[in-house]
């Protein structure tokens, strides 16, 4: 009621407020007359309940008795009640009975009454945990009902120890099953399942029981600190290096060709088993294992691999070698060197894809040990690019160089063929391919760690100096084979008693044959090279009496012994001024110089043969023409023609001063005989 | 007398072209008496006439073909020498002052095909009684005692040997050159290897020559128209360069650790000499002054050389 406005109430509605006053004022009384039957009633209830307090107590007294009683009847009927929990099976009951009786049977065991309970309590007790005991032995019943029986021995009061004894040793039982089941796969005979069976049995076998032994034992026994976890991880330990070892034998087994997909899958599930018991058991390092046996795995089929590539380029050589010596067949020209070199080639990259492929897999983001830091890093760069490709060409160019250092300089086994094909492989390789290699090795390995690595430039160097050296034991062989030519020629024949010539002799002729066979062989792989433009300038010719290519003496040939001692002063000076012919050049890569150094090498044998011998006047007459007919089919192949000239008209000056006779032939004549041979 | 006979003869070959058959024979010529040491002359007074040799006797060996080697043997009295004819080695007597030869000796060489002879030296150890040979790519040693052979060397080069010497300090080695452009060093008592291969040159080695003193200088002269120059130190007689005498060994301990510590020379080609413009077919050691040699190329040149001071100094000192 708002106050304030009372007078203004009042003065609008005096009857409501009469009625107002007089309710208030019935109120009144009626809370007078309240407020005595409370305090009557007070008294009154303050009355009973001292009347009933009496009552109260000894009821209290009753039912604490009651209590009591009831639970003296339940321990005096405990042994009973134990025992038909026992027959009956219901362990759990049993043990919740006896662990709520404990406590009390060993505060009240002086009492004999109780003593006796007790004592027949404990001999039950006992006989419980032998059946719980009993019952988890003989396993069978599975692992959850395993678990319960261990959770009633602990509340029962047994020692941990024991049972986390006994626990694991009946764990080892079931998992030495499956060890031994998967030995017995290895065994030779049964057919071995494949590598994926195998893991997948293993892991799930094996590894789930494992798995399964660890978290119940972690459950169970989490109260004994790290002496419990220290025994699990002892017997994981043991039990799996057992299963490691397995798995690598039957990894072992694995030849396997170049296709590593089985192998990887399985590897791969092998590791993601482990991964999981690794959580579990982080102590026991199984994980760790797991990886290291993996890496293993991959570093054995690097090293499968490189073998592999290498028996491959051996195969090629072999197969190259067949060919070069198969009989040709009438009419049917054989393969040509630059369609084997190709092949060759081919089949060299097409075996390093494969392997770059089948170890991929090793990496594959979908498989599980691909990101551990082996196979991210060293993997990459150690194992495939060093190892294998690196290592594969190396290998190359060693087998390459091997065929340089056969003995017997004898020609040998090798067929010159093989040296070129060999030494234009190399050069392709130093200019192309192994970068190309390299390059498609880095694309799909990605180098993440920081070992070094061989540089690209390294390995061409490499693989130029082996075709050089090739080219040049090539060079070697081919001359060896025309000079013992001309060195049996010079060598056999009686050169005081030979008859005037009419003709060239058939060794030059076949020295130009070879000669022009070798060309062709070489210009097949090589280019072709630069030759010097012939110069018809005759001032650059010598000036031997006896140069064929001179169109006349200038110096009337006369015969007294001091002649040919002027000429020879002569021709003295003149090589003064010319170059000196190296006979061993290095050889370039090109068809020219490669016939250049052939040439070089027989022409020099030659001239040494032919100052060892002395000549009558027509052996003398003989040489010219030889060299004449040389100098006409020669020139044509060599960088500089010079050089033949130069060679050519040495042999001649020198069989001159080895004739006591010497009558050199005209040179027309000389030029009709070589034209008509 | 007599000494002057060993120091003035010598032997030479000569061709005999004659009814259109050429035969390498032999014979022993005596040195004009003018050029001995000792003599007054200048030798290059262009006035004094052209001196000529006297024939003493022949190594008349026409039954047995072309000689292609003949050498003296080293020590001793000069009155024996052996010639290499054909497949045949002849030992000589020469009696009565030089001037006849009495066939002492024979041996010839049995296989297929036409064995020959290319070269020949003679031990100067085991009191001269060992001789080497070479035909083809074979080298054989012979006991000149019994005319036998001692040692084989079967395919000592892979082409022709042109060449052979034996080390003057060491008894058992040997050195040959050959036409596949290397010189090899044998240990006569285990012939399957050569102790050393040397391929300096490239082409065939027509010369190979040891320091009559030094014996860890060779020279090699090959038609490649070089003379190389080689310090064979390891197996040398001194290969670890000249050793403290016990005189010095007061003087010299403190450098003593010092020159203990120094690695043992490496084997290295001293010089190698161009003057030749054609090919070199002979070199040889001074028999006066052990660091001159020289060389003789086809186009009659004759090149006189020293080895460099350096080294003398370094092999004296």
């Amino acid at each position: 009621m708002n106050f304030t406005n009372r007078t203004g109430l009042c003065s609008q509605h005096p009857d409501t407020i009469r009625k107002m006053k007089n309710d208030f004022r019935k109120m009144e009384d009626e809370m007078d007359r309240l407020a005595t039957n409370m305090a009557v009633i007070t008294d009154f209830s303050a009355r009973i309940s001292a009347t009933l307090q009496d009552r109260h107590e000894r009821i209290t007294k009753l039912a604490g008795v009651h209590a009591l009683l009831r639970k003296l009847q339940f321990l005096f009927e405990l042994p009973s009640r134990l025992t038909k929990c026992v027959e009956l099976g219901a362990y759990g009951q049993a043990v919740r009975y006896q662990g709520r009786a404990r406590a009390v049977l060993q505060q009240y065991q002086h009492l004999p009454s109780f003593r006796a309970i007790q004592d027949d309590c404990q001999v039950i007790t006992a006989r419980l945990a032998q059946q719980l005991r009993q019952r988890f032995r003989e396993g069978g019943s599975g692992a959850p009902e395993q678990a319960e029986c261990v959770e009633l021995l602990l509340a029962l009061g047994e020692p941990a120890e024991e049972l986390c004894e006994e626990f694991l040793a009946h764990a080892r039982g079931r998992l030495e099953a499956e060890l031994r089941s998967l030995e017995a796969e290895l065994g030779p005979s049964p057919p071995a399942p494949d590598v994926l069976e195998f893991t997948d049995r293993g892991g799930s076998g094996f590894v789930g029981g494992l798995c399964q032994v660890a978290s119940a034992y972690q459950e169970l026994f989490a109260a004994q600190g790290p002496a419990g976890a220290e025994k699990l991880a002892a017997f994981a330990r043991e039990l799996g290096g057992r299963y490691f070892a397995l798995v690598e034998r039957r990894l072992a087994q694995e030849q396997g060709g170049g296709d590593n997909s089985l192998l990887v899958r399985a590897l791969d599930r092998f590791h993601r088993r482990l991964r999981a018991p690794g959580a579990l058991l982080a102590a026991a390092g199984l994980a760790e294992a797991a990886t290291e046996i993996v890496e293993r795995v991959a570093r054995e089929r690097l090293g499968h691999h490189l073998q592999g590539l290498r028996s491959a380029f051996l195969g090629c050589l072999t197969d190259v070698r067949q060919a070069l010596a198969a009989p040709r067949l009438a009419g049917k020209e054989g393969p040509g060197l630059a369609e084997l070199l190709a092949n060759v080639a081919s089949s060299i990259l097409s075996h390093i894809k494969a392997s770059l492929a089948a170890v991929h897999l090793f990496t594959a983001k979908e498989v599980s040990f691909s990101n551990k830091p082996y196979f991210r890093g060293e993997f990459c760069s150690q194992g495939v690019r060093e190892g294998l490709i690196v290592g594969f060409i190396r290998s190359m160019c060693q087998t390459a160089q091997s065929f340089c250092d056969s003995p017997g300089e004898k020609g040998g086994a090798t067929p010159p063929a093989l040296l070129l094909l060999l030494s234009r492989l190399c050069l392709d390789y130093e200019t192309a391919t192994i970068s190309y290699i390299l390059t498609l090795t880095d694309e799909q390995f990605l180098v993440q760690d920081q070992s070094p690595v061989t540089p690209v430039s390294t390995l061409c160097a490499e693989a130029r100096e082996t075709a050089r050296r090739l080219l040049t034991h090539y060079v070697k062989v081919q001359g060896l084979v025309i000079s013992q030519m001309l060195r049996k020629s010079v060598e056999t024949r009686d050169w005081l008693s030979t008859l005037e010539p009419r003709n060239v002799r058939a060794v030059m002729k076949r020295v130009v044959e070879d000669t022009t066979a070798i060309d062709v062989q070489v210009g097949l792989l090589y280019e072709e090279g630069v030759r010097k433009a012939q110069s018809s300038d005759s001032s650059k010719r010598t000036f031997s009496v006896y140069s064929s290519s001179r169109q006349q003496g200038r110096y009337a040939p006369s015969y007294t012994p001091s002649a040919p001692m002027d000429t020879n002063l002569l021709s003295n000076i003149q090589k003064l001024f010319s170059e000196r012919i190296d006979v061993f050049s290095p050889v370039e890569f090109n068809k020219v110089s490669v016939l250049t150094g052939i040439i070089k090498i027989s022409l020099k044998t030659l001239l040494e043969c032919v100052r060892l011998r002395t000549f009558g006047r027509f052996g003398l007459q003989q040489v010219q023409v030889d060299c004449h007919f040389l100098q006409l089919y020669l020139w044509r192949f060599v960088a500089d023609e010079e050089l033949v000239h130069l060679l050519l008209d040495e042999v001649v000056a020198s069989a001159a001063l080895r004739c006591p006779d010497p009558v050199p032939m005209e040179p027309s004549v000389v030029e009709v005989i070589c034209e008509r041979g | 007398m007599f000494l002057r006979l060993a120091l003035s003869t010598l032997v030479l070959q000569e061709t005999d072209a004659s009814d259109s058959k050429v035969l390498t024979c032999a014979a022993v010529w005596r040195m004009p008496k003018e050029l001995e040491p000792g003599s007054h002359e200048s030798p290059d007074d262009s006035s004094s006439p052209a001196h000529t040799l006297e024939l003493l006797c022949h190594l008349d060996d026409t039954a047995h073909g072309s000689v292609a080697c003949v050498v003296w043997e080293p020590t001793g009295d000069g009155r024996r020498v052996i010639s290499l004819a054909d497949s045949h080695i002849l030992l000589w007597d020469l009696q009565e002052s030089s001037s006849q030869a009495v066939l002492a000796g024979s041996a010839s060489l049995e296989g297929k095909g036409q064995l020959k002879f290319t070269a020949g030296r003679w031990s100067p150890h085991h009191t001269c009684t060992q001789v080497a040979t070479a035909n083809d790519t074979t080298i054989r040693g012979w006991d000149t005692r019994s005319m036998s052979q001692i040692y084989c060397i079967e395919n000592a080069h892979g082409q022709l040997v042109r060449d052979l010497d034996f080390n003057p300090n060491k008894q058992y080695y040997l050195a040959s050159c050959g036409d596949d452009c290397k010189v090899k060093f044998w240990d006569t008592r285990n012939v399957t290897e050569p102790v050393k291969t040397l391929e300096e040159h490239s082409h065939w080695v027509w010369s190979v020559r040891y320091n009559h003193s030094h014996d860890q200088l060779v020279l090699t002269g090959s038609s490649d128209s070089r003379v190389i120059l080689s310090n064979m130190v390891s197996i040398s007689s001194e290969p670890f360069g000249h050793l403290v005498d016990d005189d010095d060994l007061s003087d010299q301990e403190e450098r003593r650790p010092e020159e203990k510590s120094q690695e043992p020379p490496q084997d290295s080609v001293i010089a190698t000499y161009e003057e030749h413009e054609d090919s070199v077919y002979a070199v040889d050691w001074s028999s006066a002054d052990p660091w001159l040699f020289a060389s003789l190329s086809y186009d009659g040149r004759l090149v006189i050389n020293r080895v460099p001071r350096a080294l003398k100094y370094h092999i004296l000192l």
